[in-house]
């Protein structure tokens, strides 16, 4: 039998996953730089554990709940802020999150600053690797279907997507409420495995972690936010880093990642060829030799 | 107690506006979220507190010090995390700019350790009494050195060489360049001004508040952002306005509806800003480039 410690951080990795998995869907596939998704992840923690304790909810229904009540907001919050593109988009985010974590801190329903405590220890290994397959199952199915294709064509330039006949909006819209379903169904598992939430343990830099794990992956790859969420998890933990040089080389990762291997680990997906520097020059030379 | 609230926010909202001033300058240029920007202000605000403490440096000498080092540090983050990127998406450049701010703010972590420094005010603290308002003189000093670096900007960006390079750079960056502008030096420039305005809202927050942690600079820096894009980002007079008004809507919000809410209310500007006006109230609208 593996020891409790061990199962603590298995645990954790799949959880981990799904968050990144569906950031990646929202940030990777179809290019939304989100830096708000931990509000998500909060939403779905909040929902499930209140289900449980004041609706007296059985598990599966709680996780459903969680995750529904997280993609209501995701698509609630998207309506109006998904018209905004890339930096605003992301300052939006940003602000959606941080206004989540104050409300929460200061709803009487939600415990304010203590939290929520009490939560039955409902979620075991057995749930996890469930949820994680169906959300990779889900989530690469979303990848390889028609509307797939519409996300990787907003990525790649919404104006050209936009003029092609895709529903920009829409799909934006769908993208994030996908995404926000699997972050709650995560926030859920997270509450019912610690049993303990409170509102700052989900701010901004919860956010900034998961982005961390599917930069590292690879945006644009589901593969990679496995692996990337299976480092950035298990590695620190393993290595008894403390949470502030934690921190520092998450930072590190972001600037080094962009700089040397944008495309992360895995490769391929957003920094595909033709966008970046090497590639835009390397196309400059082959018109000059061509000529 | 209106116009005490009025006082309070306008002096709140000097030092947002210069943090602002910082973004604005920034995104007018390279058209970039300088996230580190906060983690300079914070920088700015540990320098000043360490040469006053440690060295035992006269306050207006550490003040130019502190603001003279963190423009070094800015024009450091721009040269390592932004100059590689400049061709490449602006996603990397975005992620890039977070990742240098997390990392600063964990260095200061790392190196000072999270509990809160003391700054000594350096002013006796007096207090200046009339029969509507109380303000105190770190108050009004914080208004008039504020009040004298928009002033010296404006002069800057109006009158100087350097100044006429950033606006054309900012209107047209391949066609300034064509004009023989050094498009890297201006761009080194603007992060070192723009830094050293964040630096010394910083030190004044210091003294305003007498206290400086590492992550001090997480909050402003998020609200200045909110400042630039209220007044419209990319203009100077706009980050003042925008800075100016947020702190006054932060302080009115607090007093007169809920001060729990007090953070949240720049967020609720800012996507109402975002939803209704994107360009800001003295921005130039966005027209996007196909």
């Amino acid at each position: 039998m593996i020891s409790a410690y061990y199962l603590q951080i298995i645990i954790l990795v799949g959880i981990n996953i799904i968050m990144a998995s569906s950031l990646n869907l929202i940030t990777g596939f179809t290019g939304q730089l989100s830096i708000g998704h931990a509000a998500f992840v909060s939403v779905g923690a909040y929902a499930s554990a209140l289900a449980t304790l004041k609706l007296g909810f059985p598990f599966f229904a709680s996780l459903l709940c969680g995750g529904l009540v997280a993609a209501f907001f995701g698509i609630l919050i998207g309506i109006p802020t998904l018209k905004l593109k890339g930096d605003y988009l992301a300052i939006a985010t940003l602000g959606f999150g941080e206004i989540v974590r104050i409300v929460f801190l200061n709803l009487e329903i939600t415990g304010g600053a203590v939290g929520l405590r009490g939560i039955p220890k409902d979620t075991t290994l057995t749930w996890v690797i469930i949820s994680v397959i169906v959300t990779l199952f889900v989530l690469y199915r979303i990848i390889r279907s028609r509307v797939g294709r519409a996300l990787i064509a907003i990525r790649e330039d919404e104006t050209a997507a936009e003029s092609m006949g895709i529903n920009t909006t829409y799909y934006k819209i769908l993208a994030f409420g996908v995404g926000a379903f699997f972050a709650g169904l995560g926030g859920g598992l997270f509450s019912h495995y610690f049993r303990y939430i409170q509102p700052n343990s989900f701010g901004f830099l919860k956010s900034i972690e998961y982005l961390c794990m599917v930069v590292l992956g690879g945006l644009g790859n589901i593969w990679g936010s496995v692996i990337g969420a299976a480092a950035l998890t298990a590695i620190p933990e393993l290595l008894r880093a403390s949470a502030d040089y934690r921190q520092l080389f998450y930072g590190a990762i972001l600037v080094i990642m962009m700089r040397i291997r944008p495309e992360g680990i895995m490769g391929e997906g957003i920094f595909r060829k033709g966008n970046s520097a090497g590639d835009y020059l390397l196309s400059k030379i082959k018109i000059k030799f061509n000529k | 107690m209106f116009l005490q609230q009025l006082v309070n926010g306008i002096v709140l909202g000097s030092t947002y506006a210069l943090i602002a001033l910082g973004y604005t300058m920034v995104y007018g240029i390279i058209e970039l979220i300088n996230f580190a920007h906060g983690e300079i202000y914070m920088f700015g605000a540990f320098i000043g507190m360490i040469l006053v403490t440690v060295y035992q440096v006269p306050f207006f000498i550490a003040f130019f010090l502190a603001m003279a080092l963190a423009s070094l540090l800015g024009i450091t983050v721009e040269y390592l995390a932004y100059r590689p990127l400049r061709r490449s998406t602006r996603l990397a450049a975005l992620i890039s700019a977070i990742g240098a701010s997390i990392f600063l703010q964990n260095l200061a972590l790392l190196i000072m350790g999270s509990r809160p420094y003391s700054f000594p005010s350096p002013f006796v603290s007096k207090i200046y009494k009339t029969s509507f308002v109380t303000i105190s003189k770190v108050e009004v000093i914080i208004l008039i050195v504020s009040f004298l670096l928009m002033l010296g900007l404006t002069f800057l960006i109006q009158k100087t060489k350097i100044g006429i390079a950033m606006r054309a750079t900012a209107q047209d960056k391949d066609t300034a360049s064509l004009m023989g502008i050094n498009i890297n030096k201006v761009i080194t420039a603007t992060f070192a001004v723009g830094s050293a305005l964040g630096a010394a809202a910083g030190v004044m927050v210091g003294i305003y508040f007498r206290s400086v942690t590492p992550m001090m600079g997480l909050m402003p820096g998020l609200k200045g952002f909110v400042a630039a894009v209220l007044g419209g980002i990319g203009s100077i007079p706009g980050a003042m306005l925008g800075g100016l008004l947020l702190g006054v809507a932060e302080v009115m919000g607090a007093a007169y509806i809920s001060s729990q809410y007090r953070d949240a209310v720049a967020f609720m500007i800012l996507i109402v800003v975002l939803l209704f006006k994107p360009s800001g109230l003295i921005g130039s609208s966005l027209q996007e480039k196909v």
